[in-house]
């Protein structure tokens, strides 16, 4: 392997592993909780809840003033007592839908939800129809009677 | 039936394409408002005057709710219609003061003139959420039962008020007659 190639690696392996993911985006935020579990549930409700305003970042990835506030109230339930269930209702009710990352299951949300499967059976039964038809035409047998066979001899000029 | 099957893909090509099409330009920055419909969110806090203020204070009609900053430069475009609608008495004008600095908001009112009935402090923003505000300027249509009707997101020119606030007004106004 040449040096250049070796490098080249070495660079495209640093920006892969490299690359923020996640809440390793996250605000610096001094809430302070009483203790772990409070803390993971912070991180992850501020990771599942997007922000209103800034279109596609969670709230631990957002600097948007409402995103701050947010994440305010999030600390605020935890340390209330509030299970995860209550905080994703209270924000259900205030911005709907939008506030998640993954939408409830809802009458208005059912196309989002099923959409993709219905599109992948349309294809799948377009594909098995196309496929059974070529197998068909296939094992259809081309049989040639005798003075066909003489007249292909003919044209290939075989003997 | 063989000629459908041969158009079928084109068919719905063309319908899959229509629809994507229209999505491009689907407006996806303007969240629906989940409080249509619903009450003002119950509050006690006090205007930028300082004196307290909670919903028995609200007009007992229809008013407009308008969620303003003096950091915020769209609110300067709709003020002018804001003035108008006060000097010619149509609406109380109810002010939501968010996320603001209080010696700016009183200052931003004296420099452009102050066409709201009152101003509700939200300093931090907490009333804010109650409403699913997330940004100045936001106007919410309010009816005499204090049941929010209509939300507007962003500037309230002369255009948006002709097109889509006088027709609200007057399905309200007809509602209650």
């Amino acid at each position: 392997m040449s040096a250049s190639l070796k490098l080249s690696l070495c660079v495209i392996a640093t920006i892969l592993f490299a690359s923020p993911v996640g809440s390793a985006l996250a605000q610096v935020d001094t809430f302070e909780f009483e203790n772990e579990v409070q803390q993971q549930r912070f991180r992850t409700l501020s990771d599942e809840l997007r922000c209103p305003m800034c279109q596609n970042t969670n709230l631990s990835g957002s600097t948007g003033g409402v995103a701050e506030d947010l994440r305010r109230e999030v600390h605020r339930m935890i340390l209330e007592g509030m299970s995860d269930r209550e905080i994703e209702q209270f924000m259900f009710e205030r911005y709907g839908d939008f506030i998640f990352y993954r939408p409830r299951l809802r009458a208005q949300t059912l196309l989002l939800w099923f959409g993709p499967i219905i599109f992948l059976l349309i294809g799948g039964f377009a594909a098995w129809g196309i496929f059974r038809r070529a197998r068909e035409v296939e094992e259809t047998e081309v049989a040639l009677d005798e003075s066909q066979k003489a007249r292909l001899n003919e044209l290939v000029g075989g003997d | 039936m063989g000629k459908i099957k041969f158009y079928l893909p084109a068919v719905f090509f063309i319908a899959i394409a229509i629809l994507l099409w229209r999505g491009l330009y689907l407006d996806t920055r303007t969240l629906p408002s989940m409080l249509i419909d619903k009450p003002m969110p119950p509050f006690s806090l006090s205007t930028i005057e300082g004196s307290p203020i909670s919903n028995v204070d609200l007009p007992n009609q229809i008013f407009l709710l308008n969620v303003w900053g003096s950091y915020c430069l769209p609110c300067l475009i709709e003020h002018p219609t804001f003035m108008r609608l006060n000097e010619e008495g149509a609406i109380p004008v109810v002010g939501v003061n968010y996320k603001d600095r209080n010696d700016l908001a009183l200052e931003w009112l004296e420099t452009n003139g102050d066409p709201f009935t009152f101003s509700i402090e939200d300093l931090d923003g907490r009333f804010g959420i109650d409403l699913g505000v997330y940004g100045a300027p936001e106007t919410y249509l309010v009816d005499a039962d204090g049941v929010i009707r209509y939300r507007h997101v962003s500037v309230l020119d002369e255009t948006v008020w002709q097109e889509e606030f006088i027709p609200a007004i007057a399905e309200l106004r007809a509602e209650s007659n």
